[in-house]
């Protein structure tokens, strides 16, 4: 998403914007039913404790991102995850060894969930050597086929018809491994989406499309963007199921991510999820993110942090100390600490690298 | 008066077909719209409808007689009262009128390039839609390539194209063949033909008319290893897809730091058909030529078109395979076998000559290899550079030529500005300029986009009077 700031002239955005949101079912939308959150399996301890930390690491890890391009170590572009931890932190507890994961360009949280190294990323953001890409890629442009991360995507949408053909070879090797194609509100109005809920349902492929829902493409509201603003009924005229997702609370996430995930691993064809979030920072660091007010976001921040759901949780549920989360705090800390001194000091790319990459040999017959 | 039915046009390129079927017999009445014959063409079987009222007095041509010209008087209709024998004796070729017949798809197989049924009337061609006779065959040398002892057979572009699939299908389970009508319509130019049946649905994929998500349904499952072949209708559909291409195929790998190789083949017709105007007649070459990440071939015989695609198959980068309608039903000897692979990025000398170089590539190979051999009868000696690959371009094999015959003339059917031949005559000039005896001249399609008139669009594609005036200039004769 090439895009510099864009100081937008629009209208203060819709009132009911902020309002929290609300984990319902959508196989019984329209009836007004909602899936309490109480039918959502809680989670243990272990499970909470995992969480806290996934998601703490990619918050602190995106916070040092934001540190690092004020410092100019970081250039170009950079999306930060701030706000949106809990919906690829859920999704990843609810997935299998060898499933895949594609994204768009806001893509650092979902590869530190995916196992990569925060090193790796970090270098891959200030361009040097030791970057998943060598340094050749940027913020938008990392993968990692150990991790099965199909990237990293800057076009806006193209990674819904990849993510599609990674559910494809799935079917056609019959291996029992799923996609897990996200991409955000913006990206939904993208033809060549439905192009591929198409195709994804016609052949009954395993890919599970993620629509993360934060509220604003780029600088632009939902409701000033979408004809259909319920995104889990963006399958409907294709036949595929869709449920509204909390995706401010990892526990929604993981139940809705294990039904669509078994869903699609069996055979049925493709699901949608969408997850309703939140991003807290500007669609990009060059973003003053004027078309939104900070009340609107100091609430979310205050009362649906992901985050804090579940420290809260740990605290009063599983009366896990102050120490042990500090200790959990500064052990994150420190990765990340490591991970930007790694990524500052680490080399630039050799220069013989300019022309490296850009074919591979074929094999000798 | 007698009214000649006439061998009906059924495609945009069609010049023979086969009558394969009289349903009607001498001395039935036909109405307008009963079908009266079948006809094979090279796409497909195709219904011929009567229009006129009459007696069927004289069959002309007989069930089964293949390669019957278009236009080619095939029967003769008496009309109501008049005398059937007369008719009979005197028909075939007395009647000036348009033929009485027009075709209806039998098959619903409609010309693949427009994508709609078929509504070919059946009138004379004043001219060949083909803005030159087609040279032949036989001047094209690709010989010297043939594994020694190798058995020899004449074979079309079109069955050279389907064998390489299937030979590599057969190879390596990984490949498979995805696209609009590849399936169970066998091809929309048939080529395709077969691979269903042999190779099941699984492995030959009829997609919706999607490019944009099939490509890139192509290039994720590329991206895990699988060797998709994504074959579009035509290259002017895949504009459709071409962010999935360049934004996708292409890049992936420097993006990824080398781990994300994308092994996938794009191919289909490319360039200009026949009336078929503007938005069905774009020759893509020097685009896809622009993007690093791909490569690009293009060929002009069968045994290049077979050999290379199966390089391409076998290669791990994205390749654009750039076919051409015009040639596919073209025949040139081929060799047999499962494991004869033509080299991306090798050009080919397909006739040594020592006056001039002409290079082109694809169908710009008629052009170039008609105006040689005219030229020969005027005491220029030209030699003939067939490129088959745009990229990596072997430029090499073309600089070796201009500094033997310090003379070039480059040919495509392409559109002039930025154009492949632009890119030729500026690697001459960087690596061979002082071998120069005049500046390089290239021959091209005119700076306009395609007409439907068949005048107009003989003017807008280059022809072989271009190419052997542009070699007489360079040759200052």
């Amino acid at each position: 998403m090439a895009v510099a700031a864009r100081k937008t002239k629009a209208p203060a955005p819709a009132k009911p914007a902020a309002k929290p949101a609300k984990a319902r079912s959508a196989k019984a939308a329209g009836e007004g039913a909602s899936a309490a959150p109480s039918n959502i399996p809680v989670f243990s301890k272990d499970e909470d404790l995992h969480a806290y930390r996934e998601m703490l690491l990619i918050r602190r890890f995106e916070e040092k991102a934001g540190q690092m391009y004020g410092m100019g170590l970081i250039g170009g572009f950079c999306h930060l995850y701030i706000g949106q931890e809990a919906v690829v932190v859920g999704m990843q507890m609810a997935s299998k060894e060898g499933d895949q994961v594609i994204t768009g360009y806001r893509d650092h949280g979902h590869m530190l969930a995916c196992g990569m190294e925060s090193r790796g990323v970090m270098a891959e953001l200030t361009g040097r050597q030791g970057g998943y890409s060598r340094g050749k890629g940027g913020s938008m442009h990392m993968f990692s086929r150990e991790k099965n991360f199909y990237g990293g995507h800057g076009i806006v949408g193209a990674q819904v018809s990849l993510g599609t053909g990674l559910g494809f070879a799935n079917w056609y090797r019959e291996d029992g491994r799923v996609s897990l194609a996200y991409f955000g509100d913006g990206a939904a109005n993208q033809g060549q989406v439905y192009e591929s809920f198409n195709m994804a349902q016609l052949w009954k492929l395993p890919v599970v499309f993620v629509i993360e829902n934060n509220r604003y493409a780029m600088g632009t509201s939902v409701n000033r963007a979408s004809a259909q603003t319920d995104f889990s009924r963006r399958g409907v005229s294709f036949g595929i199921p869709g449920e509204q997702v909390d995706g401010m609370d990892v526990r929604a996430v993981r139940d809705a991510a294990t039904r669509a995930i078994d869903h699609a691993r069996s055979g049925k064809g493709p699901y949608i999820l969408e997850m309703q979030t939140y991003r807290y920072r500007g669609h990009s660091m060059s973003d003053p993110a004027k078309y939104r007010s900070k009340d609107e976001v100091q609430r979310m921040r205050e009362e649906h942090d992901p985050i804090e759901q579940v420290r809260g949780r740990l605290t009063r549920e599983f009366k896990v100390g102050e120490d042990e989360l500090k200790a959990i705090d500064a052990k994150v800390r420190e990765i990340v600490n490591d991970a930007a001194e790694f990524a500052t000091h680490d080399p630039e790319p050799d220069v013989s690298e300019l022309f490296t990459d850009i074919l591979l040999e074929p094999a000798k017959a | 008066m007698p009214i000649d039915i006439l061998m009906p046009a059924l495609s945009p390129t069609m010049e023979q077909g086969k009558l394969s079927k009289w349903l009607k017999a001498e001395g039935d009445s036909v109405k307008a719209g009963d079908i009266i014959a079948e006809i094979e063409t090279d796409k497909a079987t195709m219904e011929v409808e009567a229009v006129d009222e009459g007696i069927l007095a004289k069959i002309l041509i007989a069930d089964g007689t293949e390669n019957v010209a278009v236009n080619t008087p095939i029967g003769v209709i008496a009309a109501e009262g008049e005398d059937v024998k007369a008719a009979a004796s005197g028909g075939a070729g007395q009647s000036d009128k348009p033929a009485a017949t027009s075709p209806q798809a039998a098959q619903s197989a409609p010309p693949a390039a427009t994508g709609e049924a078929p509504k070919v009337a059946a009138a004379p061609k004043a001219e060949s839609a083909v803005a030159n006779p087609p040279a032949t065959a036989k001047s094209y040398d690709a010989s010297s390539e043939f594994p020694a002892g190798a058995e020899i057979v004449s074979m079309t572009v079109r069955e050279a194209l389907r064998d390489a699939m299937a030979e590599e299908m057969r190879r390596d389970g990984d490949v498979f063949v995805m696209g609009e009508e590849v399936a169970e319509y066998q091809g929309a130019y048939k080529v395709t033909q077969g691979l269903l049946q042999e190779f099941g649905p699984k492995r030959v994929i009829d997609t919706p008319i999607t490019e944009h998500g099939f490509a890139g349904i192509g290039v994720g499952a590329a991206l895990t290893g699988l060797k998709p072949i994504v074959e579009f209708m035509t290259f002017n559909f895949a504009m459709q897809a071409i962010d999935q291409i360049i934004n996708s195929a292409a890049k992936t790998l420097y993006m990824s730091g080398g781990q994300m190789g994308c092994p996938i083949v794009f191919r289909g017709p490319n360039g200009a058909a026949a009336r078929v105007g503007a938005q069905h007649s774009h020759d893509y070459a020097a685009w896809y030529s622009n993007i690093p990440g791909l490569k690009v071939v293009a060929p002009y015989s069968a045994s290049d078109a077979k050999g290379l695609l199966k390089s391409a198959i076998r290669d791990p980068n994205p390749i654009i395979f750039l076919e051409n309608e015009i040639l596919y039903g073209r025949s040139f000897d081929v060799p047999k076998g499962d494991d004869i692979l033509v080299p991306i990025g090798k050009a080919k000398v397909v006739r040594p000559g020592k006056d001039v170089t002409i290079v082109s590539f694809s169908i710009g190979m008629t052009y170039a290899l008609a105006a040689a051999e005219a030229l020969a009868k005027e005491g220029i000696d030209a030699e003939v550079i067939d490129l088959r690959t745009i990229r990596p371009m072997d430029i090499e094999t073309v600089i070796a030529s201009v500094q033997k015959t310090h003379r070039c003339v480059a040919v495509e059917e392409g559109f002039p500005q930025s154009g492949v031949t632009a890119e030729i005559g500026m690697k001459i000039m960087e690596a061979a300029f002082d071998y120069l005896d005049a500046p390089v001249a290239r021959v091209t399609g005119k700076d306009v986009p395609m007409p439907y008139a068949a005048n107009l669009e003989k003017l807008a594609l280059p022809n072989v009077g271009e190419v052997i005036a542009a070699a007489k200039a360079v040759c200052y004769r």
